[in-house]
Order: structure tokens, then C-alpha cells, then sequence
């Protein structure tokens, strides 16, 4: 089964990361960009390495990690009971949902002054308006999840005899399992956004947000590249993260 | 016929006096059903005779599935009334199995626990869960491990998964909706085996909605002929053949004589339309 040929399709994704660090080395060798403007590749995953091992780096990005989880679990502890909720009657998500899909619209970062005046220049400000973000996304997509159960599956459990309770937690809560993990995941990423941003301009000390933006002003720029590179791992570990545990959880999605 | 099923199926009877073995086992009167564009029944009535397999068979669109729906609840109708011997459907065990096994069983929980959510329902405790489920397997001879998920077995499997889980709280009645339409047609033949095996060794009354006649008349013991809507019974046309029915069956001229009388008064009144 590991041929020459499956080894091969393993290493397809890597092509494009080796065909921009070509590019980037061949324009840094070249002198095409200024240098200061773009440091070389090995200079930039230098700073990286040393800023996330030992330097100031490694403890913002742990920073932002805190801010994005606690913000995600908030808005995953109000909005899946509440989506749920929703969800089970179609009347009261009708009702409710201009709102939602009103908030939804609204840009997150349109909220930072409301929640500045709230909750004051800190982290409880940049946690509870990507919460909000976040919070909205997971609640649609959970009364979603409920809402469209297959109505076969309902059914066949009502006529074994099931409750309405034992309806909703045999039955429906499982149903919306699947699409509960698409909110799960685009609120993760929506929270990341939310904090990345709060951090560069919300009075901030730390975060990696607060670390682009000060390395951007220094004209530090393997420093601001570094964050970058950061951020963007981060983004990607916690989508990856939120795919495992869904496909550990919902082992029948697809099938 | 050593198994619990056996002794239920008799058990049944012993609750009642002689001349109720032979009193029709459920009772349909007045049941009245109206779609917006349609008037489906209207006012119809039926016996469903004790202890037989009846198919249902009709025009499209005519109700077949709506009848036995309205009977076990899932769709409630505008008038008229159901009754078990003489008990309302709240007070009956009755098995259900869907035309479409892979959205009527749970995909979260494996084969086992899918057969047994009704028990579990009941509040039966697991050690005779786990021992009902073992003599079902005996019972219908079943070579399914039961331990893997839905989605990792056939179609055919699936379905037969379904009907486990329609038997396994022993009932009385057994309604199957188009059950083997999904299926390819080896498959199909298969679960016909298998249904005509289930009804041998359980007699548990069953109704059977089919669209394909040949099987319709094939498996029952009475082909319910119902008309265009608002339906009526067009015939109720007894197969008296006796069991176990093979390939060799269909080939008889009291199958082949059936099969075209049924066919002849189905294209009546497919043409009345």
C-alpha cells in the first residue's frame, strides 16, 4: 500500500509550500523587494523560532490561545443550550431569527466601542464581543443542526415510543451534532479573528495581535512576519484541532 | 417453534375465548383523511385479519402508505377510529419498519443498540436485552455482526437490522412500509426469504405496503386491493399457497391465476383515473 506512488500523494501538499519559500528565497537572493521590506526566509523562521522558544513571542501566542479558547467555550456554553432550544420548535426560531441573522451581519469589530464602554479596556472586552461573534455563529448553525433532523429518523423514534424528551436527547441533540461542529469550528476561527484584531487595537500589552502591530511600528520586520506565520498556525492547529475531535465525536457524518 | 416469540404469538390467543381467535385483529372504522388537494379516505372501513400477512396494493398516490400510517399513529387522521381488539393503538406493541433504512436507523449507535432502543425505551434491563437480541438472532438464523455501526453494512443488512429492531419487543403487529424498495433486486428476493421466515416462525399479524404486485401476492395470504383516491377496497383477494413459497410457487397456475386477477382489477382502476 505505501508504494512510490502514495508517498508521492503524501507529499502533494507540500509543493506549494516549497514553491513560495522558492519564489520568496529567489526574489530575497535577487534583491527585487527591498530587504528590509522582506527579510530573507531563513531569517524569518529564525526570529520565529527563537521568539516562540525563548523570546516574548512564544508568551503571546499562549496569550491569544487563552483569549480564543475561553471566548469559544463561552459562546459554545450559552449558544448550543440555547441553539438547541431554538431549534426543537421552528416557531421560536422564526421568531428570533431577523435578530440573529441581523447580529450574525453585523461586523464584530463595529461592536468593539459598546463593549468597551461595558466592560472596560481589557481582556474581558476582547473575550466577550469574539464570544458574541462566535456565540452567534455556533447558535445558528446548532438550531440549524436540530431544525433539519431528518424528520424519518424522528419518526421512527416516536413510533418506539419515545417522548418528546427522549426525542430531543436520543434523537435530535445527535441529529444536530454534525452541523454543531461547523459552528464549532468557523466560531473558533471567527474568535481568532476577533482577538487578533482586539489585541492590535484595544489598548493592548500582549497578544499576537498586540505583537504584529509593535514589530510593524519598530519596521522589526522578521519580527512582524514571525507573528504572522504564528497567527497563522495557530488558525490552522485550531481548525485541525476541531476536525479530529469532530470526527472522534461524529464518527458517522457522510456516511 | 421453541422461542419466546412462538409463545407470545399463542400467548395472544389464550387471552381471549375461541370465537375471538377467528375475530378480526384490528378493527378500522370511519378513518377519514384529507390533503389539501386531495380527498385520500373517506369514511373507509376494514378488518385486518388475526395472525395473516396482508400487502397492500393500489394505484400510486392512492394511500397505501397514508393507511398503515394512519393505523400505527404516525400520520393522525381527520375521523374515524382504530381499534386492536377492541384497545387503542396507546395500549398495543406494534413494530414499524420503514422503506428507508439508512434514516430510520440511529448511524450514532451500533447494530446491537440500535435493535434494542425500543427495550430500552421499555425499561427492560440489559442482561435480557442482550438475551432477546441473542434468541432473535437464532430465531430469523441472522449472520450480522451486530457490534458494527449501520453504515458499515449492506443495504439489505441495514434493513434487516430495521426489522430486528421492529421485532424485538415481540409485537403483535408488524407494519412494513415498501421495505425491500431500496434494495437491488438480489437483495430484495433475499429479505423476501427472510420476511416469509420472520412471519413463518413469529405468525405475528403483519401488513405490507408493496408497489411490486408479483411480490405482493407472493408473500401474503391476502392481496388488499384498494381504488384510486378516495380509496376503497376494490377486492380483498385471498393466496391460500402454503409455506414455505418458493421460486417454484410463482410458477404455479393458482400464483399465476391470482397475480392476473389482481392485475386485471389494478388496471381497472388505473384506467377509471
Amino acid at each position: 500500500m505505501t508504494g512510490p506512488k502514495q508517498i508521492a500523494r503524501a507529499l502533494l501538499p507540500l509543493v506549494g509550500v516549497a514553491m513560495l519559500l522558492a519564489v520568496w528565497t529567489l526574489v530575497n537572493g535577487l534583491n527585487l523587494v527591498d530587504p528590509v521590506l522582506l527579510p530573507s526566509p531563513a531569517a524569518t523562521f529564525r526570529t520565529l523560532w527563537e521568539g516562540m522558544t525563548s523570546g516574548k513571542l512564544g508568551v503571546d501566542f499562549v496569550k491569544t490561545v487563552v483569549r480564543t479558547i475561553s471566548s469559544t467555550a463561552i459562546a459554545a456554553v450559552i449558544a448550543i443550550p440555547l441553539g438547541i432550544l431554538l431549534g426543537s420548535s421552528e416557531k421560536l426560531y422564526r421568531s428570533v431569527e431577523f435578530l440573529i441573522d441581523f447580529f450574525r451581519s453585523t461586523p464584530a469589530s463595529a461592536m468593539f466601542p459598546l463593549f468597551l464602554v461595558l466592560f472596560g479596556v481589557g481582556d474581558r472586552t476582547k473575550i466577550s464581543v469574539a464570544a458574541f461573534g462566535a456565540g452567534l455563529v455556533i447558535l445558528f448553525n446548532v438550531a440549524y443542526g436540530v431544525m433539519n433532523a431528518r424528520k424519518t429518523r424522528l419518526l421512527a423514534a416516536k413510533v418506539m415510543g419515545a417522548s418528546r424528551t427522549r426525542v430531543l436527547f436520543d434523537v435530535m441533540l445527535l441529529e444536530s451534532l454534525p452541523q454543531t461542529f461547523v459552528g464549532l469550528r468557523n466560531g473558533v476561527s471567527l474568535a481568532l479573528v476577533i482577538i487578533v484584531v482586539a489585541e492590535m487595537f484595544i489598548g493592548s500589552t500582549d497578544g499576537l495581535g498586540q505583537r504584529v502591530f509593535e514589530a510593524q511600528q519598530l519596521f522589526d520586520m522578521p519580527g512582524m512576519y514571525a507573528a504572522i506565520f504564528a497567527a497563522g498556525a495557530l488558525g490552522y492547529a485550531l481548525n485541525l484541532l476541531f476536525l479530529l475531535i469532530e470526527r472522534r465525536f461524529v464518527h458517522w457524518a457522510g456516511r | 417453534m421453541t422461542s419466546a416469540t412462538a409463545s407470545t404469538a399463542s400467548g395472544v390467543v389464550n387471552g381471549f375465548d375461541e370465537s375471538r381467535r377467528t375475530a378480526p385483529h384490528v378493527t378500522i372504522r370511519g378513518l377519514s383523511k384529507r390533503y389539501p388537494d386531495a380527498v385520500i379516505y373517506d369514511a373507509f372501513d376494514f378488518d385486518i385479519p388475526r395472525g395473516k400477512l396482508i400487502s397492500v396494493f393500489g394505484p400510486n398516490g392512492c394511500g397505501k402508505s397514508t393507511l398503515i400510517n394512519m393505523i400505527a399513529g404516525l400520520v393522525p387522521a381527520d375521523a374515524g377510529e382504530v381499534l386492536f381488539d377492541g384497545r387503542p393503538l396507546s395500549r398495543v406493541k406494534f413494530g414499524y419498519v420503514f422503506q428507508n433504512y439508512r434514516e430510520a436507523l440511529f448511524p450514532w449507535l451500533p447494530a446491537f443498540d440500535n435493535i434494542v432502543y425500543p427495550l430500552k425505551l421499555m425499561g427492560v434491563p440489559k442482561a435480557e436485552r442482550r438475551l432477546r437480541v441473542e434468541r432473535l438472532v437464532a430465531h430469523l438464523g441472522v449472520k450480522i455482526d451486530l457490534a458494527l455501526y449501520p453504515y458499515y453494512l449492506s443495504g439489505g443488512q441495514q434493513q434487516l437490522v430495521s426489522i430486528m429492531r421492529a421485532l424485538i419487543v415481540e409485537p403483535e403487529i408488524l407494519f412494513l412500509d415498501e421495505p425491500f424498495s431500496a434494495l437491488d433486486y438480489e437483495m430484495t428476493l433475499f429479505m423476501r426469504e427472510q420476511l416469509q421466515r420472520v412471519f413463518m416462525e413469529t405468525k405475528t399479524t403483519t401488513v405490507l405496503v408493496s408497489h411490486d404486485l408479483e411480490e405482493a401476492v407472493y408473500l401474503s395470504d391476502y392481496v388488499l386491493l384498494l381504488s384510486r383516491h378516495p380509496a376503497r377496497v376494490v377486492e380483498f383477494v385471498p393466496y391460500d399457497a402454503p409455506r414455505p413459497r418458493t421460486d417454484k410457487t410463482m410458477t404455479e397456475p393458482s400464483f399465476i391465476a391470482t397475480k392476473a386477477h389482481c392485475l386485471k382489477l389494478f388496471q381497472r382502476e388505473v384506467r377509471r383515473g
